[in-house]
């Protein structure tokens, strides 16, 4: 297995984005993505796109194959990779396999969505088709449903109170005002959102105990990022980003046949897979982006990775350890919550974050300092497909 | 522009003075303080430069809703009708939204409009409230006649209050209303109409002094720019 660098990544600003098209967005991102990897007039070997929802949304199929033509990258293999929101690690898991193996050299990885373009009761509709199509879904189960109950398990379990869910709201939205790249650019007010009895209007509950701030925007957004080998990355003459390790794990796809619901084993055992292939621990990472599609992620996946111990993720937030300066910065970026969550490009865009920190070329307020070592979670369904990648810089 | 007062005698529907609407503050999601008072006719060109901009926004049916408002205010305005009023949210002296609305009799309202002039942080949520409980609380009306131009009004309104459907036209467009009584308001004020009373002095002169409005290009960008949520 050979190594695989990160040279290139691009992302454009996520949001509504009601003048582009799908093809359109990913075409901006991997333009980015190719110029910042300085490739030239090389090509890429193949091109991976991750979409979720093209088919139904845009009533657009074969997205990859489109895009390879449309950024005059013939002959490149083409594929467009669809597993749910996780569908962006997926991709560049695909790449990274590509290249590791010998077959491939460069591999541009997109993912994207544009979900903007229906309303949000359709939008949700179309997240909820991942749920089991008999179990779940005809009784109207929607992600955000699964969260609430899943959120209110955790409480009673763990200990979470609405105040440590809070304290996520609070950080990625402030973090969002920072990051230019973020749907939301708004930061919120305790008093605003929870404290005052005015809160009851621009806070309701959305599924109980989650309430609207709880929630991640419905998007559209795509990111990039260039792989090849670690001979191509050296000769760039810059610092540059390796796949240390990776790990993918799957659990039922039903929650109700999960023996603790609480327990998040696809992300513990892919955080497991990717540490020790990385042969690093958690308290090696020095940033993470966590798949916080709801607040509750963020704190359980804390927990999951093996950064916190179960049941002191939320404490962890409270007491600003997973701020920026903090002992594990968590979601610097703004993470789903803020920057958004166009799904399938979100495990795109949570390593192109983490990329830009190992490289150390974002602003002095948000980059975190010294950082040697970056760790993403992207969650698919609700658990049942996730994928871990940690990322190490390389200083040629 | 001159004017004949004889004919404008003939022209002017007779004109039914609107109650006080005591104005009160809420605090939205960013921590501002939004002041939401009634409005008096001479704010009407004040108003409506801030609404101009939103005539040629397409998202969301901020184009019809506001060229209807647009020349609703303007009616008011020009005495060409005869119960409207109009109530405002300010931040900081800036105009954020406006609702508006006017009397079908002494007992039924007809509502208008819901225009937010910044987005996300539930203005138009708090201002449509406000509007039905000037209806209900100072009015003491039985109930409000209320159609949706868009699918966020409908969201907002119809299913969240919950809203009835009924058979009688609106005086938008003719299509079938959807009421607001007494029963619902009152089930429904608990959650979603709040604010506190009485605004502090300050406050009040802030919003009074100067309806200040933002230049048309930042209103463009709140609506229907990249960050538009």
């Amino acid at each position: 297995m050979r190594d695989v660098a990160i040279i290139g990544a691009g992302m454009i600003p996520f949001g509504r984005r009601d003048e582009d098209t799908l093809m359109d967005m990913l075409s901006y991102a991997s333009l980015k993505a190719l110029d910042d990897a300085g490739l030239g007039d090389k090509s890429v070997d193949a091109v991976y796109v991750a979409n979720m929802g093209g088919g139904m949304l845009q009533h657009q199929s074969a997205i990859a194959s489109s895009l390879v033509d449309r950024l005059s990258l013939l002959p490149a293999a083409a594929e467009t990779i669809e597993n749910g929101p996780a569908s962006g690690a997926s991709a560049v898991k695909n790449g990274l396999l590509a290249i590791a193996s010998g077959y491939y050299d460069t591999i541009l990885v997109v993912g994207g969505e544009k979900m903007r373009e229906v309303t949000g009761w359709r939008a949700t509709d179309f997240v909820a088709t991942m749920t089991h199509p008999q179990a779940e879904y005809p009784y109207g189960i929607t992600l955000p449903g699964m969260a609430g109950m899943f959120t209110r398990l955790y409480m009673e379990k763990y200990g979470v109170t609405r105040e440590h869910l809070l304290a996520i709201s609070l950080k990625n939205q402030e973090m969002g005002t920072l990051n230019p790249y973020a749907h939301v650019e708004m930061a919120l007010d305790r008093g605003g959102i929870y404290d005052s009895p005015h809160a009851i209007v621009n806070n309701p509950v959305s599924a109980d105990p989650l309430h609207l701030y709880d929630l991640c925007p419905v998007s559209d957004g795509a990111a990039a990022l260039v792989l090849c080998t670690v001979e191509i990355a050296k000769k760039t003459g810059k610092p540059y980003v390796v796949i240390a390790g990776f790990g993918q794990a799957t659990d039922t796809h039903t929650l109700a046949e999960r023996e603790d619901p609480t327990d998040l084993k696809a992300v513990t055992l892919a955080a497991q897979q990717a540490f020790a292939m990385a042969k690093l621990k958690p308290s090696d990472v020095s940033v993470a982006e966590l798949h916080d599609a709801f607040t509750i992620l963020e704190i359980a996946e804390s927990e999951h990775v093996g950064f916190f111990k179960k049941g002191e993720g939320g404490k962890a937030a409270v007491a600003g350890k997973t701020r920026l300066g903090g002992q594990i910065p968590i979601n610097v970026s703004g993470g789903l919550k803020a920057r958004g969550h166009p799904v399938g490009g979100t495990g795109v865009a949570q390593i192109v974050d983490i990329v830009w920190q190992l490289r150390h070329e974002l602003p002095e307020n948000r980059q975190v300092k010294n950082a040697e070592v970056g760790l993403t979670v992207n969650f698919g369904g609700f658990g049942n497909n996730v994928l871990c990648f940690i990322l190490r810089r390389v200083q040629p | 522009m001159p004017v004949d007062m004889e004919l404008e005698m003939v022209l002017r529907p007779p004109q039914i003075p609107m109650p006080p609407y005591p104005p009160k503050t809420i605090t939205l999601a960013n921590g501002k303080v939004m002041v939401i008072r009634q409005a008096v006719r001479e704010d009407v060109p004040a108003i409506l430069k801030s609404v101009h901009p939103c005539l040629f926004i397409e998202r969301d049916y901020y184009d019809i809703v506001s060229a209807r408002l647009y020349g609703e205010l303007l009616a008011w305005y020009r005495y060409r009708v005869k119960s409207e009023y109009c109530l405002m949210g300010q931040v900081d002296g800036y105009l954020v939204g406006i609702v508006n609305g006017r009397l079908e009799n002494e007992k039924v309202g007809m509502s208008y409009h819901t225009l937010a002039i910044d987005r996300g942080l539930r203005i138009g949520s708090h201002l449509f409230a406000a509007k039905m409980e000037y209806h209900m609380d100072y009015m003491g009306q039985d109930e409000v006649l209320i159609v949706a131009e868009s699918p966020i009004g409908f969201r907002r309104w119809m299913i969240e209050y919950p809203l009835e459907l009924t058979h009688i036209p609106h005086e938008l467009g003719g299509g079938d209303s959807y009421r607001l009584t007494r029963e619902i308001y009152l089930k429904a004020k608990q959650r979603l109409v709040v604010g506190d009373r009485p605004v502090s002095q300050a406050l009040m002169d802030e919003a009074m002094l100067d309806i200040k409005f933002a230049d048309d290009d930042t209103i463009r960008e709140r609506i229907a720019g990249l960050k538009g949520r």
